[in-house]
């Protein structure tokens, strides 16, 4: 009998998946419905597209390579609904297609399928998409509709679209970044939504809140101690989507508490410095990216002692 | 006489398939990653390093009873050295272009592992003949690779083959592949295809026999 | 980028994570994809490499200043450094041997296999060709190899974590590993331009 060792989260049992993945969409709903009506239908298509074929590639992948069929796990519709809501609603749609390929074939399946991915798929698909096409990527529309009517905010924006959406919100109030009447990718600009997804995975226990919180409270403090109001630096762009959906990923954090919580600050840390030293307007992708990278080894360091280990000899 | 021929070919086809030094042996990866954003990269820098590689193992053939020993590998390094000097003057005066944008990888043919692995394998216990026919079989070898490479790199990642457009100006170039990333990533997955190519062959092969 | 221009801290953001050895310069990947099985062995292969790349700086920058450069001999540079970077890593190594012998035991292994690290001859190149001073140029070799090392070190996190993961064969070893060094290079890109 050939046993199976391998490191934890231990993710293979199907029906704990099924339902955890089910919980994922659940709380993803609220943001991916604000951001249908923010960009009309347009932004219903890429979605739909980034899913039908996420679970395409799944499926022939699997097929090809004589695997168990896994698609009813639901993983490969988290992966093309994140990936969806991390694009704007204007790509061309040639462009989900890539980006579920790439995330589904290169990140998860060649290393061996869920559960062995180092990063983040749908994040690694959009950082794909974002050096291979910049232009798309960081071309957004404005909202088509607005919550509340508030079409005077907008007018200080650039009429049809925004190179870079972090930079162009000054006029905009804060009540207006956090329903989410700006430009930006489908599922980020709504942020009254993502905060009742991340409701609903704390009170279904999905995620704790180690990575959102200390993410979000360094992104805040940090903005403050260079100078930038950290209230608005975390209602533009995506860090709260990022810090809810994105970086919590079991497979590609930490598994202890402590690792968890470095996880969340060097996230904050590096978007903070991106965004303010360099090349790129926002920076969460990147971080929550090397951070994925880093985690095995926070893991290694963080261990909880085990009591009457004996101390290896050097 | 045919049968020595025989061997010779050996020899060259060897470097070329069987212990190739890009997908086979993986030697020579900084080069190989470095500079493979263009087929014409790819072509430069196989055919500087075919030349050392050729004159490397010629020279060191001819003088292997000589060297002691003890001093052969720092003797190697002289040898390797030298045509490596001549590639970087001839190109610097006849190609400036090309050897612009291969910058540093040029002087860096000297710590190519293919070539110090070629002169100790192979070129310290054969003969001349057999030494050149080696060398020009490796150097192929490695040209042909990283030239593939460079052909993927370029065509989807700028549109272009050889500065010439050619997939038209409905293909949005995939600008990934030029990067850093592209080339790890192209390495990485034509090595696994042709090693998945190379099982299936093997395969067939023992099926045949068997039967 | 000079050191007096941007002072030391930015110059070794630039080193470490814009334009790290591995993930933008492509030097020293031999190694990179050869040690990195092991976080232990790649912590030891950093700091090995870091301790030679350091001195390699020194020394070929004074030997090209001080030598080549007044005896019009610059075009002998390539040999004159591949021979000053053997003997240094067995003076390093003779040297670890009699007065460090802790130390010897566990770098002792990764020393003769740096000779042929391009990354030591790369960074003697490049301080030439970037016309750095004595300083800029032990920096920018001790900086280097600190991204040598991190490059490697998480590397080697990652690979011990995907021991087993059913990864498909023909796609095992260095086909996964290269693949795995071209996303972290995906990650790495967001510091471009960082300074």
């Amino acid at each position: 009998m050939k046993l199976r060792v391998s490191h934890g989260p231990h993710l293979f049992a199907r029906e704990t998946t099924q339902t955890l993945m089910l919980d994922v969409i659940i709380a993803l709903m609220p943001t991916t419905l604000a951001g249908i009506y923010i960009f009309g239908t347009r932004a219903a298509l890429v979605i739909a597209i980034s899913v039908i074929s996420s679970v395409l590639f799944e499926l022939i992948w699997q097929k090809l390579m004589k695997k168990r069929v896994t698609i009813t796990d639901l993983s490969a519709v988290v992966t093309g609904l994140l990936l969806g809501l991390n694009l704007p609603c204007n790509v061309p749609l040639w462009m989900p297609v890539i980006g579920s390929a790439v995330a589904i074939l290169l990140v998860k399946q060649l290393f061996g399928g869920i559960g062995h991915n180092f990063m983040n798929p749908a994040l690694f698909a959009r950082a794909v998409l974002l050096a291979s096409w910049p232009l798309h990527m960081t071309t957004y529309n404005l909202p088509q509709r607005l919550f509340f009517g508030s079409e005077t905010a907008l007018s200080g924006v650039d009429t049809v679209a925004s190179a870079t959406p972090l930079l162009s919100i000054g006029k905009l109030t804060n009540t207006d970044l956090l329903i989410g009447n700006i430009p930006g990718s489908i599922g980020e600009v709504c942020k009254v939504a993502i905060i009742i997804g991340f409701i609903y995975l704390m009170l279904t226990k999905t995620i704790t809140w180690h990575v959102p919180v200390t993410f979000v409270g360094t992104v805040i403090i940090m903005s403050y101690l260079i100078g930038v109001d950290g209230i608005r630096a975390v209602l533009t762009g995506g860090v709260l989507f990022g810090a809810v959906f994105m970086a919590t990923d079991y497979v590609t954090n930490p598994m202890y508490r402590l690792g968890q919580c470095i996880f969340g600050v060097m996230c904050g840390i590096i978007v903070v410095v991106i965004r303010k030293y360099g090349g790129y307007p926002e920076g969460v992708t990147y971080a929550i990216l090397f951070m994925n990278c880093v985690s095995p080894l926070i893991d290694r360091y963080s261990k909880k002692k085990i009591y009457g280990e004996v101390k290896k000899s050097v | 006489m045919s049968k020595n021929d025989n061997n010779l070919r050996g020899v060259f086809i060897n470097g070329i398939f069987n212990e190739n030094p890009t997908f086979r042996l993986v030697l020579g990866t900084c080069p190989t990653l470095a500079v493979t954003t263009s087929a014409m990269n790819g072509i430069g820098m196989g055919a500087a390093a075919t030349f050392v590689l050729i004159g490397s193992n010629v020279v060191i053939s001819l003088i292997r009873s000589f060297i002691p020993n003890k001093v052969r590998i720092p003797a190697f390094i002289v040898v390797i050295c030298t045509f490596v000097t001549m590639v970087q003057m001839l190109m610097q005066a006849y190609l400036p272009a090309l050897y612009d944008s291969l910058g540093i990888f040029i002087p860096l043919i000297v710590v190519n592992c293919i070539i110090l692995a070629r002169a100790e394998a192979f070129a310290a216990k054969n003969n001349v003949i057999r030494s050149a026919a080696d060398g020009l079989g490796m150097g192929l070898g490695f040209t042909l690779s990283i030239t593939l490479i460079g052909i993927i790199r370029e065509l989807f990642g700028t549109g272009m083959l050889f500065g010439n457009q050619l997939l038209g100006s409905g293909y949005e170039p995939m600008l990934l592949l030029v990067l850093a990333p592209g080339g790890f990533i192209v390495y990485g997955l034509l090595l696994g295809i042709i090693n998945a190519i190379g099982e299936r062959r093997k395969k067939n092969n023992k099926g045949v026999t068997s039967a | 980028m000079r050191l007096s221009e941007v002072g030391i801290f930015v110059f070794m953001i630039d080193c470490i994570l814009c334009n790290n050895y591995i993930f933008s310069r492509f030097l020293g990947c031999c190694p990179f994809l050869g040690v990195s099985s092991k976080v232990e062995t790649s912590i030891g292969m950093g700091i090995a490499v870091t301790f030679v790349m350091g001195l390699a700086s020194l020394f070929t920058w004074a030997v090209y200043e001080y030598v080549l450069l007044p005896l019009d001999l610059t075009y002998l540079n390539t040999i004159a450094f591949i021979f000053i970077i053997a003997a240094l890593v067995q003076f390093v190594e003779m040297f670890m041997k009699k007065s460090l012998p802790a130390l010897y035991s566990a770098l002792g292994i990764y020393l003769p296999l740096i000779t042929t690290n391009c990354a030591v001859l790369g960074v003697a190149l490049l301080n030439i060709q970037s016309s750095y001073g004595l300083l800029e140029s032990v920096l920018n070799g001790v900086f280097g190899a600190l991204g040598f090392m991190l490059a490697i070190v998480i590397m080697a996190g990652v690979r011990e974590r995907l021991e087993t993961s059913d990864i498909p064969l023909p796609f095992k070893g260095f086909s996964i590993s290269l693949v795995i060094a071209g996303m972290m290079s995906v990650a790495f890109l967001g510091f471009k331009g960082l300074v």
